[in-house]
C-alpha cells in the first residue's frame, strides 16, 4: 500500500513561487490502477517525482506500506515519457541491469530477463540497442526493466504520451495484462481522458495552481472497456467539464506569461 | 547496363580523387628536373620514392644463419623508426589518458573536487607541451623517459577537459532511471556516467593522440637518438633531402593509420550511439 500523506511542494520563493502541490492526499492499495489527470503543469510529475523520492516533499510525506519513502528505490519502478533506457546497454542488459546490481546471481538473472522479454514480446529484440527499437518497444523495454524488480508500486508518468494510436492500444493492454497478473499499485500520469478511462480504477483529477486533488472517481466499468459505449463516454464527458475548467485556468495563466 | 553505367561512375569518381595529386607530383617533378633548385633542397618524386623503398629495405643481406626470414624483412631501417615512434606514442598517450581518466572523472562528478584541482590545471593548460623540452630534459636525461614525458602531457589535457565535460553532460534522466533501479553512487559512477561520457572520453583522447604525435617527432628530434623525428633531422644533417621527404611522408602514414585504428575503436566502442555510423 502506498499512502500519499499531505504532500505540499512550492518551486522558487517570493513573487516567482510556484506553488506546484498543496495537501495532497492520496492511497493507492496493491491491485488499484490510479489515473491522474490534469492541465500541463499542475503538478502531476512532480508528484510522481516526489513518491520515486528524486524530489523532496516542502511538507507532507509518502508511506510505502506505513514505512516513510526518503530516497529513491526499486520498490517503486518508475517508467519515464522519454524512456530512459541506457543506450549503450542492450536489452537484454538494460533489463537485466536491476538485478545484477542488486546483486542477483546470472542463473537467476539469464532465466528471468528471458521470460521477462518473451512475455513482453521483446525476445527477438534482445541483443539490439534502444536506438535500433521503435517507441512503443522502448517503452515495452522500459516496462521490462522496472518488473524485473517485481515492485509493489509502479510510478508512469505519461509513458505512451510520445506513442501513434495504435501502438498506444496495444500497450495500453499490455500494461493492463501486466497489472491484472500482478496487481501492483499503479499511479499512471496522463494528458488523455479516454486513456485514464481505459486503464483506471479510479481517475483522480487535479486543479491547476496550487495543484489539488479536485476529484477521485471510481470507475466500475467492466473490462475490457468499450471506448465507444454509453457508459465510457458519459464518464468521459463528465470528467472532461472538469479537466477543462482547470485547462481553462492554464490557459489563463498562460496569456498572463506564467505558463506552466 | 546498369553496370557499365556504375562502371563509368566508379571510374570517373576515382579519376576525380586522383586529379589534384597527379597534377602536384607533376609540376613536382618537373620543378625538380628543371634544375632550378638543387636535389639537395628539393629531390624529385621519383627520387624520394626510391629512397622510401631503400628506407624500408633491410640494410644487411640476407643470412638464413643469423636472422629468422620474417625479422630480417622487418630489420629495414624504416620499419624500427616507425616503431619506436610508435610505441612511444602508445606509451606516452597511455600514461598521460590513463592520468587524465580519472582525473576527469572525479572533477566532473564532485564540485569539490573540482574547485580543488580546476586553478593550478587551469594555469598549466596553456603551455605548450613544446615548452616543456627544457624541463624534461633536466629531470629526466635523454632518450625515452623526456619523450614519454611530453607524450603524456600532450595527451593529457585534451582527455581531462573532455572527460570533465562529458560526465558534466550526462542526461539527469540516467541518473534517476538508474537511482530508481536502486543503484548507489558508485554503480552510477560506473556503469552510468562513464558509458554515458564515452563520446566526449574518446573524442579527447583522439585529440589527445594527434597531440602526442606532434610530441614524439619534436621530443626525438631534440631528445632522442631514434624514430622518425631523429631520423628525418639526421637527414637534413647529410643534406638528404629525398629522406627528410620520406621521412614526412611516413609520419603522415603513421599518423593516418592511427588516426584510422582510433576510428575502428570509438565506432565499435559507440556502437550503440545514435550519432555513429556502423
Ligand atoms: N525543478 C523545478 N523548478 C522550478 N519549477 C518547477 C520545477 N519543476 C516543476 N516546476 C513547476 O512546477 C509546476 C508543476 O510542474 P510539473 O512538471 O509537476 O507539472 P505536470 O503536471 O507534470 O505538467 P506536464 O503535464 O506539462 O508534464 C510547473 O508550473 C513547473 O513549471
Ligand atoms: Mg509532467
Amino acid at each position: 500500500m502506498i499512502a500519499i500523506a499531505g504532500v505540499s511542494k512550492t518551486y522558487g520563493t517570493g513573487m516567482q513561487a510556484i506553488p506546484a502541490l498543496q495537501d495532497i492526499h492520496l492511497a493507492i492499495a496493491p491491485g488499484e490502477f490510479v489515473c491522474l489527470l490534469g492541465p500541463s503543469g499542475c503538478g502531476k510529475s512532480s508528484l510522481l517525482n516526489i513518491v520515486a523520492g528524486f524530489v523532496k516533499a516542502d511538507a507532507g510525506q509518502v508511506l510505502l506500506d506505513g514505512k516513510a519513502v526518503t530516497k529513491p528505490g526499486p520498490d517503486r519502478g518508475m517508467v519515464f515519457q522519454e524512456y530512459a533506457l541506457f543506450p549503450w546497454m542492450t536489452v537484454e542488459e538494460n533489463v537485466a541491469f536491476g538485478l545484477e546490481i542488486r546483486g542477483a546471481r546470472p542463473q537467476d538473472i539469464t532465466p528471468r530477463v528471458g521470460s521477462l522479454l518473451r512475455s513482453l514480446g521483446l525476445a527477438e529484440f534482445r541483443k539490439r540497442y534502444p536506438k535500433d527499437l521503435s517507441g512503443g518497444l522502448r517503452q515495452r523495454v522500459a516496462i521490462a526493466r522496472i518488473m524485473a524488480l517485481n515492485p509493489p508500486v509502479m510510478l508512469m508518468d505519461e509513458p505512451f504520451g510520445a506513442l501513434d494510436a495504435l501502438t498506444r492500444r496495444t500497450l495500453q493492454d499490455e500494461m493492463l495484462r501486466i497489472w491484472d497478473a500482478s496487481r501492483k499499485s499503479v499511479l499512471f500520469v496522463t494528458h488523455s481522458i479516454e486513456e485514464a478511462l481505459y486503464l483506471g480504477t479510479r481517475v483522480v483529477v487535479m486543479t491547476f495552481r496550487p495543484g489539488r486533488i479536485k476529484r477521485d472517481i471510481h470507475i466500475e466499468l467492466p473490462r475490457p472497456r468499450n471506448t465507444s459505449g454509453r457508459a465510457f463516454n458519459e464518464l468521459k464527458r463528465e470528467i472532461e467539464v472538469l479537466v477543462m475548467d482547470e485547462q481553462a485556468r492554464y490557459s489563463e495563466a498562460e496569456r498572463l506569461g506564467r505558463p506552466g | 547496363m546498369t553496370d557499365r553505367v556504375s562502371l563509368g561512375q566508379d571510374f570517373r569518381r576515382i579519376a576525380g580523387a586522383l586529379a589534384v595529386p597527379v597534377a602536384v607530383l607533376l609540376f613536382w617533378e618537373l620543378l625538380s628536373v628543371s634544375g632550378i633548385f638543387r636535389p639537395q633542397v628539393l629531390s624529385s618524386p621519383v627520387a624520394v620514392a626510391v629512397r622510401w623503398f631503400a628506407y624500408l629495405a633491410p640494410t644487411e643481406a640476407y643470412n638464413p644463419k643469423t636472422y629468422s626470414w620474417i625479422s630480417w624483412a622487418l630489420s629495414g631501417e624504416l620499419l624500427s623508426d616507425t616503431l619506436a615512434s610508435l610505441g612511444r606514442v602508445v606509451v606516452g598517450c597511455l600514461i598521460g589518458g590513463g592520468l587524465a581518466l580519472p582525473l576527469g572523472l572525479l572533477m566532473g562528478g564532485s564540485r569539490r573536487i573540482n574547485r580543488a584541482f580546476n586553478p593550478p590545471l587551469q594555469f598549466l593548460r596553456p603551455i605548450p607541451p613544446i615548452a616543456y623540452i627544457p624541463l624534461a630534459i633536466l629531470w629526466f636525461g635523454l632518450g625515452n623517459p623526456p619523450a614519454l614525458f611530453l607524450i603524456a602531457i600532450g595527451a593529457f589535457f585534451p582527455v581531462l577537459i573532455n572527460t570533465i565535460v562529458g560526465v558534466r553532460n550526462v542526461d539527469s534522466i540516467y541518473l534517476r532511471a538508474a537511482l530508481n533501479l536502486g543503484a548507489d553512487r558508485l554503480t552510477v559512477f560506473r556503469r552510468i556516467m562513464v558509458p554515458a561520457a564515452m563520446p566526449y572520453i574518446l573524442a579527447g583522447a583522439r585529440i589527445g593522440i594527434g597531440t602526442g604525435f606532434i610530441c614524439v617527432i619534436v621530443a626525438e628530434m631534440i631528445a632522442v637518438n631514434s624514430g622518425l623525428g631523429y631520423r628525418i633531422l639526421e637527414a637534413r644533417e647529410y643534406l638528404w633531402s629525398d629522406k627528410v621527404i620520406a621521412g614526412m611522408f611516413t609520419i603522415g602514414l603513421l599518423g593516418l593509420g592511427i588516426d584510422l585504428c582510433m576510428n575502428r575503436l570509438s565506432a565499435w566502442l559507440l556502437r550503440w550511439h545514435r550519432g555513429q555510423e556502423n
